[in-house]
């Protein structure tokens, strides 16, 4: 019983890691059709953003409440990622719809800047910069519609940048001198450390888990019922979902399909935020941690069948419970005397690099009988 | 896919890198008959750039320090050193073409350089068709001996083997049973290899070992596996590579593998600079071993760390990779000193021999172009230093490892000719 509660746990643990990873990009990429390769970096961005919100904690103003930062950043991180996504979205994306190939290739080119950004913008300045981006790009819209009517909105839009540039210069010299080791480029992985009531384990029904992995089981659950609410219960859930069926006659019926795709864009990207924030609990953070994860991200949301949550959701536990089944060698524990071969096998398999093997085999095994995933469903990339 | 990412933005930034590294360096003085050129070559972009900027760093200080004392003489005149760094862009093929660079182009007379084994492995054929010199200064697997490099690093027998022997007889753990751990690579499978044959010679016992393929983060299976192959606690030998450390520690710690619970992990790649990196709040009262301690508490430990943080910053630490890259460059000038000559086979023949007292305590140059060395044990502190246990005498460089099946009973001799890259005992 314990040791198949200890595996189960161990198996959503994984899974729910590969899960809030992937749930971004099962929306990008499986509601949208756009393979964003920048996904991992969006998650980078979540990650510093932690680290960032750890920091400003640590200041005397806002150290009582130090204990809460880790909640606080996944807010944060959600609205970072989800701003640069949106950028990248108007500035690159919205031009390439249609063009698989172009669109690869130009996240790919995305994620490097973003990858170097990080190594050579000190992280306060990058803070001030982001500061500036919500601004401008969200200000114009809150004017009433009246004042937009009666001014070009041309200059709203410009008056507003401006004001954003203000603040975000602003913002990034007050950090930069109030937190020093933000005010320094550096290239050096940094470490988020999780609060005190985070860390150790606690125990449930006689077994020890461990907390940060509890918060990132929280995280991810949260995350796929608030999405799945989000999409089937709102109306701007709705009309993405129809933008999604079919495109052209969702244009007729009246619904600003470009609006759809900046916020769908924007969804995907802040969850992809919310992912680093739980991989930052795990690992370092630096430079390269989202590249660690996006092929994996892929991985979860071709088996779960393009477009499908569910699906993205199921692949990930399969792909968690699998790792731990076959990397720690479970059956052998489950089944201690079986025949010699067979045993051998399975302690050959035994390890992590060698359960990943037998993962990518086994689910090239499936994508050949099943080729569209566990659940395919129609969409645009069904239409394309 | 990430492997070539990380290609093409080695190959973006190393074309930036060659613009802005071809210069040369030293300052100006004028009290110098002539100059001599060597060449360093490191990393300076992608991954690796972490660490191999340090050793840049150290190798500079170096200089300048040869500099201000008068600079190198040979044959009655005084030698100003300047430098040329390059950049290795963490890509091995660039290490082997920018050496090629280096010797032809340039002609230095000497290269320091290289971190990853498979940066060196990449430059070697271009030194010996060359019949030019590389200082590498890093720990390594050994299992390689060249006539046309000189490795400064500990062997396996310099580090891996005292601490096993350390965790084994000596730790809270002792006769404890051990776990292995490692990155999925060369040195941590080499040097695994060497401590399953160590340990059972010592008669204990490894009940299970796993490596984490580069790039991977997810410990779960690795930690219900020592949980289950180490119940009540035990021995850890870990050789993570880099950020892959952070996970693990951070996760063991969740999952209470921690010394309070009777888990000690000796490390091989965790020196003062990763500490901080980590977080001595995950590391303490875990071990480590090295030549080298920032801790050492005597005058030339003392003056090496002091002229570094003058040099660099207050903030900067020091650890064994500078220390052997620091030696290497003193060891280069006695030996050019003592030839007469820049030539490469008469240095060459002039290292062998040679003395240095280094921060670490005295070091000789050996036949097997590897330096002995004096091996410490260290737990680590809650102000991210080693907290030194055990000091072994000086320790003699095994090339080719004793322990491992495939080099057992096999030597390096490279001041015989009989005897060469490998010979048996």
């Amino acid at each position: 019983m314990e040791l198949l509660l200890d595996s189960l746990f161990n198996g959503v643990a994984i899974g729910s890691v590969l899960l809030v990873a992937a749930l971004g990009l099962a929306i990008v990429f499986g509601l949208m059709g756009v393979i964003n390769l920048a996904h991992g970096e969006l998650m980078m961005l979540g990650a510093y953003t932690t680290y960032v919100t750890q920091l400003i904690f640590k200041l005397p103003i806002l150290k009582p409440f130090y204990n809460s930062y880790i909640i606080v950043s996944i807010f944060l991180a959600f609205i970072v990622s989800g701003v640069v996504g949106i950028l990248l979205e108007k500035t690159i994306i919205r031009k390439l719809y249609g063009s698989p190939l172009e669109t690869l290739l130009a996240t790919w080119g995305v994620s490097l800047i973003l990858q170097q950004f990080v190594r050579s913008v000190p992280l306060a300045y990058g803070t001030g910069l982001v500061i500036s981006l919500l601004i401008g790009l969200f200000l114009p819209t809150t004017f009433p519609s009246k004042i937009k009517e009666s001014i070009n909105f041309k200059y709203i839009k410009f008056s507003s940048w401006i004001f954003a540039t203000l603040t975000g210069v602003l913002t990034g010299s007050l950090i930069s001198s109030s937190v020093s080791k933000l005010s320094r480029a550096s290239a050096r992985n940094v470490d988020v450390t999780a609060p005190s009531w985070m860390r150790g384990q606690v125990e449930i029904i006689g077994t020890a888990f461990p907390k940060t992995r509890l918060m990132i089981i929280v995280i991810t659950l949260i995350s796929v019922i608030a999405i799945t609410l989000f999409l089937n219960q709102s109306a701007w859930g709705m009309r993405i979902r129809a933008v999604t069926q079919n495109r052209q006659m969702s244009d007729c019926l009246g619904i600003s399909t470009e609006k759809v795709d900046i916020i769908t864009f924007g969804i995907g990207s802040g969850l992809a935020g919310v992912a680093g924030v739980a991989v930052s609990l795990l690992g370092s953070v630096g430079p390269n941690v989202g590249g660690n994860y996006i092929v994996g991200c892929f991985m979860v949301v071709v088996l779960g069948g393009v477009g499908n949550l569910l699906g993205t959701v199921l692949a990930s536990f399969g792909i968690g419970i699998m790792t731990d089944l076959i990397g720690a060698g479970r059956l052998l524990s489950i089944w201690p005397d079986m025949p010699l071969p067979l045993s051998n096998t399975i302690n050959f398999f035994a390890t992590t690099s060698m359960a990943r093997v037998m993962i990518f085999a086994l689910i090239v095994i499936f994508l050949q009988f099943k080729p569209t995933g566990l659940f395919p469903q129609k969409g645009r990339m069904v239409e394309n | 896919m990430r492997i070539s990412r990380r290609i093409l933005a080695g190959l973006a930034t190393a074309s930036l890198a060659v613009t802005a590294t071809s210069c040369g360096g030293g300052g100006t003085s004028g009290s110098f008959d002539d100059t001599v050129t060597v060449g360093i070559l490191h990393s300076l972009s992608g991954t690796m750039a972490i660490s191999e900027s340090t050793l840049v760093d150290t190798e500079k200080m170096a200089i300048e320090e040869i500099n201000a004392a008068g600079g190198v003489t040979v044959g009655g005149k005084s030698y100003k050193i300047e430098y040329i760094v390059e950049d290795g862009a963490s890509d091995w093929p660039t290490f082997a073409e920018k050496s090629k660079k280096l010797i032809d182009q340039d002609g230095v007379p000497v290269v320091f350089g290289g971190w990853t084994s498979a940066s060196r492995k990449a430059m070697l054929p271009v030194y010996e068709s060359k019949d030019a010199f590389l200082y590498y200064p890093i720990q390594y697997e050994a299992q390689e001996c060249s006539n046309n490099i000189f490795y400064t690093g500990a062997t396996p027998n310099q580090q891996s083997e005292p601490a096993t022997d350390f965790m084994y007889k000596r730790s809270p753990a002792a006769g404890g049973d051990f776990f292995l751990v490692g990155s999925d690579y060369v040195f941590p499978r080499t040097s695994n290899t060497i401590t399953k044959a160590q340990v059972k010679q010592l008669g204990g016992k490894v009940v299970g070992e796993d490596y984490l393929p580069l790039g991977n983060t997810e410990v779960a299976p690795i930690i219900s596996k020592i949980k289950k192959a180490l119940p009540e606690g035990g021995i850890i030998i870990n050789t993570l590579n880099g950020d892959q450390n952070v996970a693990f520690f951070k996760q063991i710690q969740d999952a209470g593998i921690t010394p309070s619970s009777g888990y000690y992990v000796m490390n091989y790649s965790i020196a003062e600079e990763e500490i901080s990196t980590i977080g001595p709040e995950f590391l303490e009262g875990h071990y480590g071993a090295w030549n080298y301690m920032m801790s050492i508490d005597t005058p030339a430990s003392k003056k090496f760390a002091a002229s570094f943080k003058k040099r660099w910053g207050a903030d900067r630490v020091v650890a064994d990779p500078q220390e052997s890259a620091y030696n290497m460059v003193y060891l280069w000038k006695q030996a050019v000193e003592d030839a007469g000559t820049f030539d490469d086979n008469a240095v060459r023949e002039a290292l062998v021999g040679q003395k240095f007292d280094a921060p670490q305590g005295p070091v000789e140059v050996m036949p097997n172009h590897h330096l002995s060395q004096t091996v410490r044990i260290g737990e680590i502190n809650a102000e991210g230093g080693f907290t030194i246990l055990e000091e072994t005498g000086v320790v003699l460089p095994q090339a080719w490892n004793q322990k491992h099946p495939s080099s057992k009973g096999f030597a390096c001799d490279w001041t015989d000719p009989s005897k060469g890259e490998k010979y048996k005992l």
